[in-house]
């Protein structure tokens, strides 16, 4: 069987392709190495839909971040049932002498789309954002940025995207790609052939190593790691927007994100490594994070981070490439989507589908293109007569599984009925074992209901796929024994 | 709004003992909420002997010491068990609200005791740097999953903090056929009680590496190994100390943490650096007729104090509504 389309990759650029691709009368085969979507370069984003600042005019990054802004802002968070909160973000300076700087980010920004931009002096900061040190002298407000979940994001496309008849497999490493004389290629992934007529290359770190397979002209990936640290959910007052230093050559800096669930979150660094597994976090990655944090709001400190971790930019030079590859005809490249990518995301999707379209694929509407995903239930977002109304139509809505982050036993199947397989699947889609105690008091009672769902004894259950087995042995209590033989 | 004379948060040692010493001061209605399946509390997991030496002159283990409360709790028909309750909210009015299979409940307090325990405090909030593999635990997690469940949580162990619950757990993994490769601490002396040292350590041939502290945890999917280096009076890394152990599984007991989330819902007073009610003296909140008590205190080492504690605390709150005679008054360095 031959799909139209094979997508290697099932982060936010190979979903939102997905999701695009399924408005069509195609069959879409999306091919994902991890155990789940997400788990490659998506699950550390910041979260943050940026507005579109900061980027090079007469780049792909330039228009498409503004666009993606606009499409979610405008269209995704609605039908998709995302939580995108429009809180807006602040570029600061420290110094008057850099105002010029932000004058030109401001104008730049401007000719690329963005709207409502506005440079706020200390009054305006000191009404609006009070926990700003005295450093701060004045800012550039863009209230069209917000923050997302990136993994519920990416869940939301895929879901959909399955939804409307893409076919999602996990657990598919791609390790070879072959071009036979009729056309089209043939994918070799977790030891099973794949054909399609066109191959997009959504593979994230990978993507070099995934374009060369398909032969087409060398560029190279180069991981670049950013670490962020969380800290407790009762410091999510500290700022009411996305708080930016200018940014450097390299890097936007040490940012205060809000996120979607309420943690503040500070970082992230920028460090170029050449190891695509390396998610280490280090003593000089936190220090440096706590003091650009605490430049911005001194009143930080280190007892307020609860956890932390680390993400791989795929970097390749400073644009993104899409593009079809003339010298691998119907291979079209999603790479190098690093920041903006998550923002660029739904607006790269349509660039690919219009490049895919130009090189021979017909894109028929489908009739049936189920266009709105519902919200997943989250106990924690919802007001009480909404709690009261769930519990009436499900009793286990009531029974607290996860008491930290406010997680009931049924928003854990429900996570699992969507195709949660994993202990990280569970937690990013409910953030069940995301709050202060980190899983101390859930675990076992999460294990269990996995363990009912999925029908798989407690021994094959895993953090994030084969390999990170949780529990090495399990002992039968011999009164089970007992009970089984009366 | 239902109104009922006590509500208690919380069914551990802590909140039957202030339910039962409540009732015995004559308070005619207790409402006692339990988050978990059974009263009890942290001590259903702790197998091992060692409670009630003062309190009962008995050795008991953690469940039959909770036991001998939950029956006095069980036959006293003026204590209202909320089992799987889980409280959600709370206010100065002392309105609080809890979820239960089935329902979102309000009811309004005339007096409210906290007996919420403690949460451990986790590799994140030390931290230690590395990769974040499956394999590392908190060192109650491991014992809930070993005691409660049966599950193994690996087959070679480092653990790190040499508090009561790092002992205790080193000797249960032990016994179960894990190899424990060290417990690593970083002060010069172990944290915990003696006798588990003695009882934990020295009896299986476990090694304690005092002024220690683990650098790193590698492994990709699933713990591989830690780095350790030893540390010096300032707690700088002596340099040229460093060295590796090969392990499956780090279990993390690195000191606990009082819960009072709900409390500072309520907008009492918390002292930031211990987490615990800011108060005038031991028990009381800044929110008259709010008591708390137990771990959620003060973070006790042995159950006994922690039942002396809150049996003072069900006596505060009876004297809050006007009834019982006030308990002697009690210094606050106890």
């Amino acid at each position: 069987m031959t799909a139209d389309v094979i997508i290697v990759g099932a982060g936010v650029t190979g979903a939102a392709i997905a999701r695009e691709l399924s408005r069509y009368k195609l069959s879409v085969l999306v091919l994902e190495k991890e155990a789940e979507p997400a788990f490659g370069v998506s699950k550390s984003n910041s979260g943050i839909i940026h507005a579109g600042t900061q980027n090079p005019p007469n780049s792909l990054k330039g228009w498409l971040a503004v666009e993606g802004n606009r499409l979610i802002r405008e269209e995704l968070a609605a039908d998709l049932g995302l939580d995108f909160a429009r809180c807006g973000q602040l570029i600061v300076v420290f110094d008057p002498a850099d105002l010029p700087e932000l004058e030109k980010i401001k104008k730049d920004g401007e000719a690329l789309g963005v709207r409502g931009l506005e440079i706020v002096d200390r009054a305006w900061l000191d009404a609006n954002e009070p926990n700003l040190g005295p450093e701060v002298k004045a800012a550039l407000l863009a209230p069209s940025a917000g923050i997302i979940s990136p993994y519920r994001f990416v869940y939301a496309l895929v879901e959909n995207a399955v939804k409307n008849g893409a076919v999602l497999k996990t657990s598919r490493k791609v390790t070879a790609i072959r071009r036979p004389a009729a056309g089209g290629f043939e994918v070799v992934a977790g030891g099973e052939v794949f054909r399609a007529r066109f191959l997009v290359n959504a593979a994230g770190l990978y993507a070099d190593e995934i374009s060369a397979l398909a032969g087409a002209p060398a560029f190279k990936i180069t991981p670049r790691k950013g670490e962020e640290y969380l800290l407790d959910k009762k410091r999510g007052h500290i700022s009411n927007r996305i708080l930016f230093p200018l940014p450097s050559g390299t890097s936007k800096g040490i940012l205060i994100i809000k996120t979607s669930d309420g943690n503040p979150m500070i970082g992230p660094t920028a460090r170029d490594t050449a190891d695509k597994e390396d998610l280490s976090t280090s003593d000089e990655g936190l220090a440096e994070v706590l003091a650009g944090a605490r430049r911005m709001i001194p009143s930080l400190s280190k007892s307020d981070i609860i956890a932390y971790f680390s993400g791989l930019r795929p970097v390749s030079g400073k644009d993104f490439i899409i593009r079809h590859e003339d010298g691998a005809p119907g291979l079209v490249n999603a790479a190098g989507i690093q920041s903006p990518g998550l923002t660029s995301a739904p607006a790269i999707a349509v660039m690919v589908a219009d490049i895919l379209k130009k090189h021979g694929l017909g894109l028929e509407p489908r009739e049936n293109f189920h266009r709105l995903r519902p919200r997943p239930v989250h106990l924690f977002q919802v007001p009480p007569e909404e709690t009261r109304r769930l519990i009436a139509k499900n009793p286990a809505y009531g029974d607290i599984v996860c008491r930290c982050e406010l997680v009931s036993a049924q928003e854990i199947r429900d996570a699992l009925k969507r195709g949660a397989r994993t202990l990280d699947g569970v937690k990013f889609r409910t953030r069940a074992q995301a709050g202060r105690c980190h899983g101390g008091f859930c675990t076992t009672r999460i294990l269990k209901i996995m363990r009912e769902e999925l029908g798989f004894p407690v021994t094959a259950l895993t953090k994030r796929g084969p390999g990170s087995e949780l529990i090495k042995d399990e002992r039968k209590w011999p009164s089970e024994e007992l009970d089984r033989s009366s | 709004m239902k109104e009922r004379e006590l509500v208690i948060v919380g069914g551990g040692p802590a909140g039957m003992a202030a339910a039962l010493a409540a009732r015995a001061s004559g308070v005619g209605d207790v409402l006692l909420l339990e988050r978990d399946q059974h009263l009890g509390g942290i001590l259903n997991q702790c197998i091992h002997p060692g409670f009630g030496l003062h309190h009962f002159k008995a050795e008991l283990t953690g469940p039959e010491y909770a036991g001998r409360f939950a029956d006095l709790v069980g036959r006293d028909r003026g204590i209202e068990v909320s089992l799987r309750s889980f409280a959600v909210g709370l206010n100065r009015e002392k309105e609080l609200s809890y979820l239960r299979p089935g329902a979102l409940e309000e009811v309004k307090a005339r007096s409210v005791i906290l007996a919420t325990g403690c949460r451990e405090r986790t590799r994140e909030m030390i931290p230690i740097p590395g990769s974040r593999p499956a394999g590392v635990y908190p060192a109650g997690l491991a014992q809930k999953m070993v005691n409660l469940e049966g599950w193994l949580p690996g087959r070679e162990a480092v653990i790190v903090g040499s508090g009561d619950i790092g002992l205790i757990m080193a000797r249960r993994l032990a016994l179960e056929g894990v190899k424990v490769k060290a417990v690593i601490e970083l002060q010069k002396v172990s944290r915990g009680l003696v006798r588990n040292v003695v009882q934990c350590l020295e009896d299986f041939g476990i090694p304690l590496y005092l002024r220690h502290r683990v650098s790193l945890i590698h492994g990709r999917d699933r713990v591989e190994k830690v780095d350790v280096v030893k540390v010096d009076e300032e707690f700088r890394d002596v340099p040229g100390s460093g060295f590796s152990i090969p392990c499956d599984t780090v279990l993390v007991s690195v000191g606990l943490i009082p819960e009072n989330e709900l409390l500072e819902m309520a907008g009492a007073e918390i002292d930031r650096e211990k987490n615990t009610p800011v108060a005038p003296s031991v028990n009381l909140t800044s929110i008259p007729g709010v008591f708390a008590c137990g771990n959620a205190c003060k973070v006790y080492d042995l159950v006994d104090w922690v039942t002396r504690d809150s049996e003072l605390a069900g006596r505060l709150a009876a004297e809050y509504l006007g009834l019982g005679k006030p308990p002697p008054a009690r210094d606050a360095s106890e």
